[in-house]
């Protein structure tokens, strides 16, 4: 599976304004919104369905990252919309630390197995510290991208 | 190394929270436990969930589990046990 295919260009935002968690998916559900990735009326439902799934459990895995996500049976395609944070976001991560890159996935219900193949993806790349630096100091969005289809293209290591 | 293949039983697969976990799980023993795809890919280490979500195991992927160390096989037990039970999912 190929990042590049979900994630939404409009929706890559390298310098988020919001310092809280919520308001970070918020901002970056909105940028998918504004892209027109995300029906606008889906909104609420999206925000206060990844909201309640940090509270089960935080999607901050670690090493200045977090995936908070969404399955609904409202979409039949893949969105990513990424995010970075300079001054780094309290997702009350397990390693503590703060986030400061941040996936917004949202996925089809349906599409169960595609769900866990672009985790997979997506910590393919997380998991690399290259990449995770890389990431975070990207500064436009064509950054962040030619980092995804360098990884989509498997040419980042370490 | 004491190893033994397990199957994801839940629906789900090994999504966010199954792999917390196990994850959890893991790394309540001393052991050193990696596990990867039975039908090929790298070894991970168990008690990373980043790595775990790697492995984008679904329901009915087999993943062998290798534990090296003084609790290894009472490690294998409980991860097998945990992953058979389906995580408590749904």
């Amino acid at each position: 599976m190929k990042l590049r295919d979900l994630v939404v260009e409009k929706a890559i935002v390298t310098n988020l304004k919001a310092t809280k968690r919520d308001d970070a998916i918020a901002e970056l559900l909105d940028a998918l919104i504004e892209a027109k990735a995300v029906p606008g009326s889906l909104r609420d439902a999206f925000l206060k369905s990844a909201i309640n799934r940090e509270r089960r459990g935080s999607t901050g895995f670690g090493h200045g990252v977090a995936v908070p996500h969404v399955k609904t049976p409202d979409m039949m395609d893949f969105r990513i919309a990424v995010g970075n944070s300079e001054e780094g976001i309290d997702f009350k991560s397990m390693d503590k630390q703060p986030v400061h890159s941040i996936f917004l996935l949202i996925s089809p219900e349906s599409r169960l197995e595609e769900h866990i193949d672009a985790m997979g993806a997506i910590f393919a790349n997380l998991g690399k510290d290259q990449f995770r630096r890389f990431l975070r100091q990207a500064t436009s969005p064509e950054d962040v991208l030619t980092l995804i289809e360098e990884a989509d293209a498997g040419q980042t290591t370490g | 190394m004491p190893s033994r293949t397990v199957t994801i039983s839940n629906r789900l697969g090994l999504h966010a929270r199954p792999a917390m976990m196990l994850a959890e799980c893991a790394t309540s023993f001393s052991s050193n436990i990696s596990i990867r795809r039975a039908d090929g890919g790298d070894d991970v280490d168990a008690k990373s969930i980043m790595q775990l979500l790697m492995l984008a195991g679904t329901c009915g992927t087999k993943l062998k589990i290798t534990a090296e160390g003084r609790d290894a096989e009472e490690a294998l037990e409980t991860l097998d046990s945990l992953v058979a039970s389906g995580f408590d999912d749904e």
